[in-house]
């Protein structure tokens, strides 16, 4: 009798507890998600209509959904290349704690004061054109190009892609390296075989939070590439503020989430498997 | 945990305290009820002495506060929180308002300065007869240039940007009118054209503009053409008349095919609650010599005709930024083409954007 009561007031209180989440979700999740949904199927006079999808398969918007794409993929890539190594190194410093913190400080400065201040470095007349010119070199166009834009994205979003990889390689147990080399492993099958399948789940990780925002990055775009790079983000952005034809926005950005929640499902699969697998 | 609790009721503390003392401050100031306007307007457009002036003069206390884009305005006005009195939109921006239900009709009995404005400046296509607005500074869209960076060259036509040896010099303001209608205008069409074959005619010329495009951007290009990293740029007079204050190699023309003609406008939105103090401010701002001080300290050109005489000749006589009458005939004011048009414009627009050299 007693510990039915208990376990009565246990559930009682746990269901408390998820008030404050199930309202935050409903909130800030389920419902502008509905209405993000609903505002696709709606045309500037407000009716229904299946127009914005239409439009969204013609060339304009298709091209710029690879452009995304393209600068998305080539985001995480050179992140993942320089983080990993970065993130390696890391582990094995003195005082490792202290260079993470240097690494992750930046990011903790507002994003728009970085972007303005890769205009002063890259501008004509900036520091690193000064360089160049003393190097021998001579002026260069860095600011509005492809190279800055990549440049500025990979610089942002680098924190973001060490902080898990370098979780997981923290955590790896140092006997299992030690008993990969006892076996006769060389460094580089070690490396593959044993250190990178441990830190693979934070690679995925890092890859997620890095791909997804890159997808739909606008800032960036017009601050430091000058609009020379469109992605479907400068086109939300516009159809929202400018344009006010929020059926097409939201098509834009449905198309997103979902781009998005498959990113997602296919990162996690995998996982499931090589469980099966094992299995 | 404990430390969590007292942090978190400190800070509640602490700022509802200030909250308090903000709410006391302004109360002994006289910032309260009736004897205050709330003026909503662009960043640094108007004097400060002034409004210590119109303080003076009339016992009603101003709170200035600020936007930094029409639709930004637009929004804070349909919510509806904060009693704006006065707004200073652009005239695209009080169609919108107009259509909205958002403005409230001026009695013109209370505005005798509206005399001042020039007769050229009123009754204009997007609010007939002013029943809603009062034009407070007006501009161009041209061309800024730096001739130390281009050997000397002039620019006296849209055309002229398109020069082969222009290669990646020029940056554009990032708007879809701006951009579209001098690419109508370089083609001798009007800017407010709703002909599609006509409106296609300028996107294919724009995109043979791409090699020459260094940057699209927005208020940046200030900052960019300051520092001489592009020679050439397409922007407002107002930004202009900025640039050349900071870089007195600039130089600015509106081109011989014609351009928009812009106009910021004193209204009453309806989130009004001082509504006689309101038109107090906006004929306080008509009178000519405020307008001529206003003019001075803002820089851009003033409609006040009285104003205008009171100016220096050396600055109402700078056709750059005064432009004569047989230039201000081919200026043409934004019509609202309605929201359908509008998205076919910004769809070209963003057509040309993708369109990488």
């Amino acid at each position: 009798m007693k510990t039915v009561k208990v376990n009565k007031m246990e559930k009682k209180s746990r269901n408390i507890f998820l008030i404050p989440y199930i309202i935050w979700i409903a909130v800030f999740v389920i419902i502008p998600i509905i209405l993000v949904i609903y505002y696709s199927f709606v045309d500037i006079h407000g009716h229904f209509t299946l127009a914005n999808y239409k439009k969204f398969f013609t060339p304009v918007y298709l091209k710029m959904a690879l452009t995304s794409f393209w600068y998305a993929f080539l985001i995480t890539a050179i992140t993942l290349l320089i983080s990993y190594p970065t993130a390696y190194l890391l582990t094995k410093t003195k005082y490792k704690q202290i260079w993470l913190l240097l690494i992750i400080l930046p990011s903790w400065i507002n994003l728009l004061l970085r972007a303005y201040a890769f205009i002063g470095l890259f501008g004509r007349h900036g520091l690193v054109n000064a360089l160049l010119e003393v190097m021998g070199i001579g002026e260069k166009q860095l600011l509005f190009t492809d190279f800055s834009f990549i440049f500025v994205s990979v610089y942002i979003f680098i924190p973001f892609m060490i902080l898990p990889i370098f979780n997981a390689l923290d955590k790896i147990n140092p006997s299992l390296i030690d008993a990969s080399k006892d076996l006769g492993a060389s460094g580089w099958t070690t490396f593959r075989r044993v250190i990178f399948p441990l830190t693979f789940e934070g690679v995925k990780a890092g890859c997620q939070v890095v791909f997804i925002p890159a997808l739909s990055l606008f800032m960036l775009t017009r601050l430091i590439a000058g609009n020379r790079v469109i992605t479907l983000g400068t086109a939300v952005e516009q159809h929202f503020l400018v344009t006010r034809d929020w059926g097409m926005g939201s098509a834009i950005a449905v198309f997103l989430t979902i781009i998005m929640v498959l990113t997602m499902l296919i990162t996690g699969k995998r996982k499931r498997v090589i469980k099966s697998e094992k299995a | 945990m404990k430390k969590l609790i007292q942090f978190f009721s400190t800070v509640f503390l602490v700022s509802f305290a200030l909250m308090f003392l903000v709410n006391y401050l302004n109360t002994s100031e006289g910032y309260a009820g009736r004897n205050t306007i709330t003026v909503f307007n662009w960043g640094d457009y108007i004097d400060p002495e002034l409004i210590k002036q119109f303080e003076k003069e009339t016992g009603i206390k101003v709170i200035l506060e600020t936007f930094d884009s029409n639709e930004a305005m637009l929004v804070k006005i349909q919510q509806g929180g904060t009693a704006y009195d006065v707004a200073i939109p652009s005239e695209y921006a009080i169609e919108k308002m107009k259509e909205e239900d958002l403005l409230i009709k001026l009695d013109h009995s209370k505005l005798p300065n509206l005399k001042n404005i020039d007769e050229r400046f009123l009754d204009l296509p997007f609010d007939p007869g002013n029943e809603y607005s009062v034009p407070y500074f007006w501009g161009t869209v041209g061309i800024v240039y730096n001739p130390d960076m281009l050997g000397g060259r002039e620019f006296d036509s849209w055309n002229d940007l398109w020069a082969d040896d222009l290669k990646n010099q020029i940056v554009l303001v990032d708007g879809a009118r701006e951009v579209i209608g001098f690419a109508l205008n370089s083609l001798h069409y009007s800017l407010n054209d709703t002909n599609k074959a006509h409106l296609e005619e300028a996107k294919n010329k724009l995109i043979r503009l791409q090699p020459n495009i260094k940057a699209i951007v927005g208020d940046e290009i200030k900052m960019l053409m300051v520092n001489e990293e592009a020679p050439v740029a397409v922007v407002w007079s107002g930004d202009a008349a900025d640039m050349m204050w900071e870089n007195d190699k600039l130089d600015y023309v509106v081109p011989k095919e014609g351009s928009n003609l812009w106009f910021d406008n004193m209204v009453i939105p309806k989130t009004a609650k001082n509504i006689d103090g309101a038109h107090k401010f906006i004929n306080f701002m008509l009178d000519a010599e405020v307008a001529a001080q206003n003019t001075e300290y803002v820089g851009y050109a003033t409609p006040n005709k009285a104003a205008m005489e009171l100016l220096p000749d050396e600055v109402v006589n700078d056709e750059r930024f005064y432009p004569p009458p047989e230039l201000t005939d081919k200026l043409e004011v934004y019509e609202n083409l309605g929201q359908e048009m509008l998205s076919y414009y910004n769809e070209l627009y963003l057509e040309f954007k993708m369109h990488t050299k």
